[in-house]
């Protein structure tokens, strides 16, 4: 007997089975169904990655494999309502990008990955964003910020965001 | 220098430039009409071939030849995944091209689908990229809208879907193997090659892997015809059988130290001096470089005597330098410390090795312990033989790993070291006086965890 699911709302089952087409096989489905669950909860548990698997037909630990390859997916809790990806890669680091981070999480009072206790914010170190012609720059839920000097960057990510999508 | 007008990046600056309307009133669609009215799989693949167009991701492998490894008569699937995992540090030309010129790359990918029988394309696009994500799905949506994509398409019996899969942050999908088991649902570990995508790729089935600024040349040269792209950068040595040449546009990525960061179009071959010069404004508060990155950090360093290298296929490599890479060009000022430098590349690489094979996993690992025991002043001179050590070491050229990654972390740090030992020997015995001639073992100090 399948044990019915606490996590996974049918909207969110619904999302995952309107990709099924596009592959030949469930296991594909990984990566969107995690996407899809993360958008909803922001973040993926144990609990939730037992129920995919059961929607997809594979061993939770196939599932569990995948998700904590990426290190993308938080799962113990969720991250902030706006999720902050400050680059430190080679681009923004020589110009400020390091000094951005360290500057943000101590406004915020977090360490880097950390989540403040309102849940309103969290700051990760990002590698190569992409945006090297905008460096230093942040990615917020889908915002590309960029130039950032850290002053704008502590204004901009007080600022509520559309979630991510 | 020539001026050179930019045909790629032809939509930058267009109001709407992404939309179909703007996109078929530029030529577009055109060429994928007439070849599909009237020429065969096998022509587009020849044309290809003839332009001499060498894939745009980093390696360089001629396009149409990898098309050509690809079975004869094969009942199908055959997959093509486009390749926008664009992660090379320093690299953002395909989000430029995703985002500003959708359907230019939509047109390449389903004539490179016609040339190769492909009918599911899957374009594997990395999560950092949500506006590439919302452009490119509006642009397949006009796409199909307009007949060019689907079932049946403008009755030719040709069908091609293009299905857009997200990635979750990890530079190793950016490798054609790892790209493929992160599509199949797996931690993106790359494949033992051969078997080569081409025989046995995405699901088992033949694969082509082909980055997104190679599809925008394909479309281009359908465009424009093959002579049109040989015309432009620099031909094969006739002294080398083995040199393709360094044929068509390329987008080179500015940024780092210069006044003017951007992506640059130019004919391939030109130097980064020049584009440092006439497109970046030059080194930033009139400063000067203490080096240059050819093609993403991969790719290792140039010094400022050797910033008059061509940045063709061939150029970086005849002054140490791994390749030509992403051609993404990144400047560090005379300002910068070198070690900083390093060791911000050694905290990529640990980050991003996938931990599949060991002397990448613990050589990428070890050698930003080093770096991180150089930087708080307790660093030795051995310290700079063993990282040598490491470098020379870990990779696919010495037959230690399955894929480039440790190749491409390697470089920079042999580059370094070599080009400039004497700036890490200074900054070791000044920041470690009593401590840097020791021999000793020594503690490692503790730092974030690798991917």
């Amino acid at each position: 007997m399948i044990a019915p699911r606490k996590l996974l709302t049918d909207e969110m089952v619904a999302k995952i089975e309107a990709l099924a087409p596009r592959y030949p096989n469930r296991r594909a489905l990984t990566l969107p169904a995690l996407h899809i669950v993360n958008a909803e909860l922001r973040h993926v548990p144990l609990e939730a990655v037992v129920e995919i698997a059961a929607v997809l037909g594979l061993a939770p630990a196939e599932v569990q494999d995948t998700l904590t390859f990426y290190q993308f997916f938080h799962q113990e809790k969720p991250h902030g309502k706006v999720r902050a990806f400050v680059c430190r890669s080679v681009s923004c680091a020589l110009r400020g990008g390091d000094h951005l981070l360290e500057h943000l999480c101590q406004r915020n009072g977090i360490d880097p990955y950390g989540t403040t206790p309102d849940g309103e914010l969290t700051i990760e170190p990002a590698e190569c964003l992409g945006a090297c012609d905008f460096a230093p720059c942040i990615l917020a839920n889908d915002d590309l910020l960029k130039n950032m000097t850290p002053e704008a960057a502590e204004a901009e990510l007080k600022k509520p965001r559309a979630r991510a999508t | 220098m020539q001026p050179f007008k930019p045909v790629l990046l032809e939509a930058v600056g267009v109001p709407d430039g992404h939309t179909i309307t703007s996109y078929k009133s530029r030529g577009g669609y055109a060429p994928l009409e007439a070849t599909l009215a009237g020429r065969q799989p096998a022509d587009v693949i020849e044309m290809v071939k003839a332009s001499g167009l060498r894939g745009r991701g980093g390696a360089g492998f001629p396009t149409g030849l990898k098309w050509t490894f690809l079975p004869k008569d094969h009942p199908g699937p055959i997959y093509l995944c486009i390749n926008a995992d664009e992660s090379e540090p320093g690299t953002f030309n395909n989000r430029i091209l995703m985002e500003d010129d959708p359907h230019q790359v939509i047109e390449g990918i389903i004539l490179s689908s016609f040339a190769t029988r492909a009918s599911t394309a899957y374009l594997y696009l990395r999560y950092e990229y949500p506006k590439s994500w919302h452009r490119l799905q509006a642009a397949i949506d006009e796409a199909y809208a307009a007949g060019y994509l689907g079932k049946n398409i403008r009755g030719t019996g040709f069908a091609l879907d293009i299905y857009l899969h997200r990635g979750a942050a990890a530079y190793i999908c950016g490798e054609e193997t790892g790209l493929i088991e992160s599509l199949e649902g797996k931690r993106a570990w790359p494949r033992i090659k051969p078997p080569f995508p081409a025989i046995e790729g995405l699901f088992r089935k033949p694969t082509v892997v082909n980055n997104i600024e190679t599809m925008a040349c394909v479309a281009q040269i359908a465009r424009r015809g093959v002579d049109w792209f040989k015309s432009i950068g620099v031909p094969a040595d006739p002294n080398n059988p083995r040199d393709p040449g360094s044929y068509g546009p390329k987008l080179y990525c500015l940024s780092g130290h210069v006044e003017k960061p951007g992506c640059y179009e130019a004919p391939l071959g030109i130097t980064a001096r020049e584009l440092i010069e006439h497109h970046g404004g030059g080194v930033w508060k009139g400063r000067r470089a203490k080096a240059v990155i050819p093609g993403g950090i991969s790719m290792g360093l140039m010094t400022e005597s050797e910033l008059d290298t061509p940045l063709d296929f061939a150029g970086p490599g005849k002054v140490g330098c791994l390749g030509l890479g992403t051609a993404a060009v990144v400047v560090i000022d005379d300002q910068t410390s070198i070690v900083d430098f390093l060791h911000n590349s050694a905290r990529f690489f640990a980050h991003e090795s996938c931990g599949q094979c060991t002397p990448c996993r613990e050589g990428t690992s070890w050698s930003l312990r080093i770096l991180e025991r150089i930087k708080a002043g307790q660093g030795r001179l051995k310290d700079l033989d063993i990282l040598l050590e490491l470098g020379q070491t870990m990779g696919m050229m010495p037959g230690s790993t399955i894929c480039g990654l440790a190749d491409g972390a390697a470089w920079p740090m042999k580059n370094a070291i070599k080009k400039f030992r004497g700036e890490f020997e200074d900054t070791i015995k000044r920041t470690n006086p009593t401590g840097w001639m020791v021999t000793d073992p020594v503690p490692a100090l503790q730092i974030v965890g690798a991917h």
